[in-house]
């Protein structure tokens, strides 16, 4: 019953997935079809009337149709379609038509002259449209052919004059994606394009629609405009004019598109100078229409609204006196000035008061305003962000959010201006803008200082129930500067309310304070007494250590004091202690100080990795050298290699730790060290002499040893970012010795003559594909394994399994050490688990059948796409593994490399006796096929076609890669 | 020249009372019908007497429309409807129509139940009048009858708050009641689409302001409050039952739902209450927010805010009551003010006291205003691009400089209470045109009409029963059993030719033939020539056989040709 129970329970709320452990080869099948265009006549000439032909090729439209019989069928439909007098079926058999040129591995050219001549004879605007379509379909299907795309373009410029609207968008569309490239060429050279036909410039035809009576055709006008800018076409400059009056237009999709254009042209030409309309006056052409998009914030449709808004958040080439104007509010009540709220508590900042609104109409306007001066039909840039970010719908305001953000990054006294702005949106009524705000405010962080009404401000957000919301807000406060010690003090005092309503925040919270510390050490070290409450006389009594407010604090001031050694000073003894405390068991938030009197604290840490950049640049040195050093290794049977490399992963694991920067680097190394050692001590002299029999023992630990580097190469390769192929080459050639080992181990134990064949077999595969990927890289494996074993390639293909092995086993140990070389960043994938911390004692009680949801916070870092890779897995104490794909909304990213995972997990297991561990850990899942880039495509109708097998037989598995977390649970059997 | 006109009762150069009367294509349209909050005596409702000195309004309006449930916009509506007398449409939105008739009770019963004054509008007369109420639809567009129909756009301001298109054939005015341009917490920003109307009547009451930031309002709100919660103090915010309380509900709503504050939130009870239960059911007339979320949770459906009782006033911790008037003159808001007023801690929120009392407590001023600013006033015009504009609900002071501003681009008007603008239209008027006739006329010119160039064509119009139809002169005869009638004109011409007759015809038909090549020129048999269609004919005069006389005769069609033919012929002929 429990366990029926249980199976309910997990099908319900989690996917399981039990990881296979061995996988039967799939077995191939190859269906072929009747012949379809047969059926579909057959169908055809049963159709009494119109909708019976309908029908039959709406059924024939729902299933695919094999390569080699398309063109049968187009011939039948072509025939059909001349005798057919129904329009809807005419309809149909063109849309049909198109479907099938798109089909895989069909050349659609012979359908071309078909189409053109239906056109002529056709009456109906609609199948008219249609056969456009198509032919818009076989010119996109043959972009290059010289053939078609004249008479495709010939073609359409003849029916731009049709009544119907959707014949003339059909055609521009193709003019749009088939429209002369070389027209810019006839330019320069007068070349023959412009001769041939006396076709005229594609660009001019699209143009004369763009004033079109119909919106429609005029959104088409201007998308193949666009599509014309894609394919990599100048647009000229002339059309910029017509562009702006289509800003203006009637219609919200003529306008969005019309944006686009202007865009596109600002990009093109944003040197070029236009005249301001009704003045002398003559403006570069970005900001004019920087100005013109920013009228288009307050315009009707928020579609238009957002497109604007994104727009121009990339325009970054206009002036900063326009961009400056975009944040330009004239306030006034009752025809006088009137000072924005920003601009009072900027002042009431300045002059060192700090209350509002006490006073009746403190913020009355005071000076007298010229009616002539105030400029009410907002012209250009002005008040453009003002507008979007208090629009109605959220996603103007996100748009606008962003612009700004993408704006300020390349201007920092624009960032300072729009300070307000973003703080202001902290209050936002949705959280994704507010969360949005604040990811921009950290990334401008750089360019300015809070204030400390600001400061306020953002700080007043610390106590948001949303996590999110909290925890961006600490990463803000990581890269923020302040200006004062009160800053400092007030946002030291919040952050401990924060923490204090919210404990699950401490990490978090401490290490906002870290930086706030190491950032501004001069403005915490006035605050020293008071934070630490040390008297000049008395003595104060002793804080608790286990307070997280107060190692809070200490955090904020031990790190302040790394760049200031005046504090030390005021440290009183008790402070010390806790240092040495805090600096062994937070040691990544506490740094290394130099204590007067107190050098035993850090004299193990004679490589500080706080001495700057020197002491990169040695530890780069020393890595080089160490392996250097290896790479003076013949082969593997060099007398004292062993030792050598030995000392070698040992420097290098200590190198790791050192210095954080090269960890990753460091470790890598190492690992591909100790294969390498594994490796020789598998091939050790005295255990390949002795008869097969006498030495099984020694058989076991070499079979081990090839399994062991098989696993450590998947880790090389899967686990590091920032791989080369180069790289990636030394880590498959690594596996191939592996390989090679375990094929030689196989060849001793059993001989049976069938299976060394296969392995044989597969192993000179593996030789091939493995030239075949990393044929640009083999040049870089001289002396190595490979290369000696394509030497041997002509004799191995055609020599007995016993022979081979042989080869191999000698080839095996003389083959030399391939020196690794590094790439520039290597980055291990690393995961921690934060949350569940693995310390309590109180088993987490359940009843047997039913789930219990454990909450998971981790954090992954140097993990690409952890949406599909990163997995959860529990393991129960009998043994049973459960692995647990986390949502991809689970997945958060707050920095550059960085993700975090909370999640929730659900256990469940049959009644135990008493309470147990169960361990959770993250996994890595990798598989070797995703790394060739051509993965799947799937198109509607080459699911007939089998994808090619990959060429290895693709690996899946997974790598550990975090620390095993243990959970105390207890599942009670159920009360009945 | 037809003309719209335009004239306010009230409202015209004036906050309060709003009343407008529009006549347009015939038609006469009153919009809202408001009292003034100012007045207790007749001023208190517009001047119905300039409709007609006695008798019912029923006869000389169409329809009432009312744009939203404030009463300076529907007060004086049971007043007109059933104490002057009116039976004809009332239009208004749903909220709207909900709303209203709470408020106009509530309005009686101060005036009557409160103040004593007699002579007044019952219960029962609200109710009959609301009876002729014809709800709206947002985007409906409703026929009033065959030629006036109208059609409602979001206004934001409070509820229900609507625009109204009125269209009579092609002329068209927009009214836009109270409307806000810019968005706040519970009610989206207005919207109108380019329907160019001939005259645009806006409010004007924020003329000449620009208003800052919403937010920075909103966040220095929230932050005095949250202060002093947090300090222990209990905080009275006085305001009207309608409008900026529901926002303000929200605003502070969701602030404790992210805040996690635990403070509790009182509403005072009676009329805020009946009002918030429509807040929650008209979903669709509000903000983008409230609309998403409310499958999960209707934002009305307040969490934290309860209904408020007399006695809570004395619980011990912080709190925070919105309580009516806004005014602080009166009511439940003055009495839990004297009550709060001595406690420093304790704050309120906006408006002074004019008695003496001893007032510790901290007293904050803040306002929240849904009416269109200057700018947001000029967004809209630019939205609905008129041809004129009139301006009302506002100080005579503040719209002149609006107008001001107005005037560059187009015509302004501000009419005072009583006074008539009047602008002159040019209709277009429709015409029906036969395919046939338009196909043809399409034939001859090029494939596609050019929509900037007026063409011309041939055709007859047709006036029948209101009808206009445009076809071609043979099918207007065919309908109207006529007969086709030539019209030729004849003209003689004294030649002098020593000739015979028949020389002298073939000597012009030569010397036609020479001069016309382009033409079809015969000599027939009969003794004449044929240019096309024009008929020349000789015949010699009796006196003198050297003077000849020509006769020519064509068609009207041929007038340019045979003009032509008499001017050369006048000429004489080559010797």
């Amino acid at each position: 019953m429990a366990a029926h129970l249980k199976k309910r329970v997990y099908e319900e709320f989690s996917r399981v997935v039990q990881i296979p452990h061995e996988e039967a080869p799939a077995k191939k099948l190859r269906l072929s079809k009747p012949s379809k265009s047969a059926a579909l006549h057959i169908d055809l000439c049963k159709a009494t009337n119109s909708t019976d032909a309908l029908q039959y090729l709406l059924q024939f439209a729902r299933k695919p149709v094999e390569v080699e019989s398309v063109e049968g069928v187009i011939r039948i439909l072509l025939e059909h379609y001349y005798k057919e007098t129904d329009n809807s079926v005419r309809l149909k058999i063109a849309s049909l038509l198109g479907l099938l040129s798109k089909t895989n591995g069909f050349s659609p050219d012979c359908v071309v002259d078909d189409v053109i001549n239906t056109l002529g004879n056709e009456k109906s605007h609609q199948v008219l449209a249609q056969l456009l379509d198509t032919l818009l379909v076989v010119g996109t299907q043959l972009p290059e052919s010289p053939a078609v795309r004249p008479r495709l373009v010939e073609v359409a410029c003849k029916l731009l004059s049709d009544t119907y609207f959707g014949v003339r968008n059909k055609c521009l569309q193709l003019l749009g994606c088939l429209g002369m490239v070389d027209t810019p060429l006839a330019k320069d050279s007068d070349g023959p394009s412009s001769s041939i036909g006396g076709v005229r410039d594609v660009q001019s035809i699209i143009s004369n629609y763009f004033s079109d009576q119909d919106p429609r055709v005029r959104t088409a006008a201007l998308k193949a405009m666009l599509q014309l800018h894609e394919r990599g076409l100048k647009i000229h400059q002339i059309i910029y004019e017509q562009a702006c009056r289509l800003l203006s237009d009637d219609y919200e999709q003529v306008r969005s598109a019309a944006v686009q254009i202007v865009w596109v042209l600002s990009q093109l030409y944003p040197e070029s100078i236009v005249p301001i309309p009704s003045s002398n006056e003559e403006i570069r052409l970005v900001d004019d229409a920087f100005g013109k998009i920013s009228h288009m914030v307050s315009d009707g449709s928020w579609m238009v609204r957002v497109q604007a808004a994104k727009t121009l958040g990339s325009m970054l080439q206009v002036s900063p006196h326009f961009l400056e104007q975009t944040l330009d509010k004239k306030l006034m009540s009752d025809l006088r000035r009137k000072r924005t709220a920003h601009e009072r508590a900027k002042e009431l900042f300045a002059s060192g008061e700090f209350s509002s609104g006490r006073k009746w109409a403190d913020d009355a306007p005071k000076e007298k305003l010229d009616t002539n001066t105030v400029n009410l039909i907002a012209s250009g840039a002005c008040g453009a962000f003002v507008h979007g970010l208090e629009d109605e719908m959220f996603e103007v305001r996100i748009a606008a959010v962003e612009a700004l953000c993408q704006l300020a990054r390349s201007s920092p006294s624009f960032a300072e201006k729009c300070l307000d702005f973003l703080v202001d949106m902290f209050n936002d009524e949705i959280e994704e803008v507010r969360l949005q705000s604040i990811h921009v405010l950290r990334e401008i962080s750089t360019h300015i200082t809070l204030r400390e009404d600001q400061l306020d401000t953002v700080l007043a957000v610390l106590e948001d129930s949303s996590r999110d919301i909290r925890e961006a807000l600490h990463e803000l406060l990581c890269y923020t500067n302040v200006s004062t010690k009160e800053c400092i003090q007030l946002a030291l005092l919040d952050l401990l309310k924060n923490l204090n309503k919210y404990p699950t925040d401490r990490n978090s919270v401490w290490k906002c304070l870290k930086f706030l510390g190491s950032r501004h050490p001069t403005l915490v070290l006035p605050l020293v007494p008071e934070l630490l409450s040390t008297h000049p006389y008395f003595d104060t009594p002793e804080p608790d250590m286990d307070d997280p407010a107060y190692i809070a604090v200490l955090v904020l001031v031990f790190n302040a004091a790394k760049s200031c050694p005046t504090m030390p000073a005021l440290f009183s003894d008790h402070t010390f202690r806790h240092y040495a405390y805090l600096r062994d068991s937070l040691s990544h938030l506490v740094p290394p100080l130099r204590l007067p009197g107190r050098k035993q604290v850090y004299s193990l840490d004679s490589v500080d990795p706080g001495c700057g950049s020197g002491s990169v640049e040695s530890a780069k040195l020393f890595l080089q050298q160490s392996l250097n050093r290896v790479s003076t290794i013949q082969n593997l049977e060099t007398p004292g290699a062993q030792d050598l490399l030995n000392f070698t992963i040992r420097d290098l694991q200590r190198l790791g730790e050192l210095q954080t920067e090269l960890a990753g680097a460091a470790d890598f190394c190492a690992t591909y060290l100790r294969c390498q050692l594994l490796l020789m001590k598998a091939l050790q002299e005295k255990l390949w002499n002795m008869a097969v029999p006498l030495c099984l023992k020694q058989n076991v630990t070499a079979t081990a040893a090839a399994q062991q580097i098989l696993e450590e190469t998947y880790k090389l390769e899967f686990l590091y970012s920032g791989l080369e192929s180069r790289q990636v080459a030394t880590i498959h050639h690594v596996r191939l010795q592996a390989k090679a080992l375990q094929l030689i181990l196989t060849a001793r134990t059993r001989p049976g003559l069938d299976l060394l064949i296969s392995s044989c077999e597969k192993f000179l595969q593996e030789i091939e594909s493995f030239q075949r990927m990393f044929l640009t890289e083999l040049p870089h494996l001289q002396d190595g394994f490979v290369d000696k074993l394509l030497e041997l390639m002509p004799r191995l293909l055609s020599c007995k399994p016993v022979e081979l092995v042989k080869i191999l086993q000698s080839s095996l140990r003389q083959s030399g050490l391939l020196q690794l070389r590094l790439p520039e960043q290597i980055h291990r994938a690393s995961a921690t688990i934060i949350e569940p911390t693995g310390e309590s004692d109180n088993p987490l009680r359940f009843t047997t059948g039913l789930v219990v949801a454990l909450d998971i916070d981790a954090t992954l870092e140097h993990v690409q796409e952890p949406q599909d890779k990163v997995k959860v897995q529990v393991l129960y104490p009998d043994g049973q593994s459960h692995v647990i794909h986390p949502k991809p909304a689970d997945f958060r990213n707050p920095g550059p490399n960085r993700h975090r995972l909370i999640t929730q997990v659900y256990l469940s297991h049959t009644a135990w006796t008493e309470p147990s561990q169960v361990e959770v850990r993250l996994l890595l899942a990798y598989s070797s096929s995703s790394s060739s880039p051509s993965s799947s495509i799937k198109s509607g109708w080459s699911d007939s076609i089998d994808g090619l097998p990959p060429a290895e037989a693709a690996v899946e598995g997974t790598i550990p890669f975090s620390k095993p977390v243990k959970v105390y649970i207890m599942p009670k059997p159920a009360r009945r | 020249m037809p003309e719209i006109k335009v004239t306010p009762l009230g409202a015209g150069q004036d906050v309060g009372r709003s009343c407008i009367l529009v006549s347009i294509g015939g038609k006469n349209i009153m919009l809202d019908c408001g009292m003034h909050m100012g007045y207790n005596d007749d001023r208190r409702f517009p001047d119905f007497s300039y409709i007609t000195q006695n008798g019912r309004l029923t006869d000389f309006l169409d329809c009432v429309i009312i744009s939203h449930f404030h009463l300076d916009h529907c007060g004086a509506l049971p007043y007109m409807s059933e104490m002057v007398g009116y039976d004809g449409p009332i239009y208004m939105t749903h909220p709207t129509k909900a709303i209203c008739p709470i408020l106009l009770e509530d309005f009686r019963k101060i005036t009557v139940d409160k103040k004593g004054e007699t002579n007044f509008f019952t219960s029962q007369m609200i109710k009959d009048c609301m009876k002729k109420v014809i709800p709206l639809n947002l985007h409906q567009t409703v026929q009033v009858d065959d030629e006036l129909e109208i059609k409602a756009y979001y206004a934001g301001h409070v509820l229900g708050a609507a625009m109204v298109h009125i269209k009579v054939g092609s002329e068209s005015v927009v009214y836009t009641g109270d409307y806000n341009m810019t968005p706040d917490r519970h009610l989206g920003a207005a919207w109108i689409d380019k329907c160019r109307p001939d005259i645009l009547i806006s409010e004007s009451t924020y003329a000449t302001t620009i208003r800052d930031s919403k937010r920075c309002r909103e966040r220095d709100f929230l932050k005095k409050v949250h202060e002093s919660i947090e300090r222990g103090g209990k905080v009275l915010i006085p305001v009207f039952a309608l409008g900026r309380a529901q926002e303000l509900c929200i605003l502070l709503e969701t602030f404790w739902e992210r805040m996690n504050l635990k403070a509790p939130i009182y509403f005072s009870t009676g009329l805020t209450e009946k009002a918030n239960h429509y807040y929650k059911l008209f979903i669709t007339w509000t903000n983008q927010k409230i609309r998403k979320t409310f499958v999960q949770r209707n934002m009305f459906e307040f969490k934290h805010i309860k209904a408020f009782d007399r006695s809570y006033a004395d619980n011990p911790g912080p709190m925070v009551v919105f309580a009516t008037p806004g005014m602080l003159h009166a009511g439940q808001s003055l009495q839990i003010f004297k009550k709060w007023a001595g406690n420093e801690k304790n704050m309120v929120n906006p408006f002074p006291e004019q008695r003496k009392l001893d007032v510790k407590m901290q007293v904050e001023y803040m306002s929240f205003s849904a009416h269109a600013d200057a700018k947001g006033i000029m967004q809209l015009i630019r939205m609905a691009e008129p041809r004129n504009m009139l301006l009302v609900h506002g100080e005579a002071a503040k719209m002149e400089f609006l107008k001001g501003k107005i005037e560059q681009e187009f015509n302004c008007y501000m009419p005072a209470n009583g006074e008539t603008t009047s602008v002159i239209t040019n209709p277009s008027v429709p015409v029906d045109m036969s395919l046939n006739l338009l196909k043809r006329e399409m034939a001859l010119g090029g494939p596609l009409p050019d929509p900037k160039k007026p063409r011309a064509m041939h055709g007859t119009l047709i006036m029948k029963e209101n009808s206009l139809k445009l076809v071609s002169s043979e099918q207007a005869l065919k309908e109207l059993g006529l007969n086709e009638h030539q019209l030729r004109f004849t003209c003689r011409v004294q030649l002098q030719d020593p000739h015979s007759d028949s020389d002298t015809l073939h000597r012009i038909y030569t010397h036609l033939k020479s001069l016309l090549k382009d033409y079809t020129i015969q000599h027939l048999p009969d003794g004449t020539v044929m240019v096309e269609s024009i008929v020349i004919k000789v015949s010699s005069s009796a006196e003198d056989a050297n003077s000849k006389v020509l006769l020519l005769s064509w068609s009207y069609q041929d007038e340019d040709l045979g003009s032509y033919l008499s001017s050369l012929l006048k000429k004489g002929l080559p010797t």
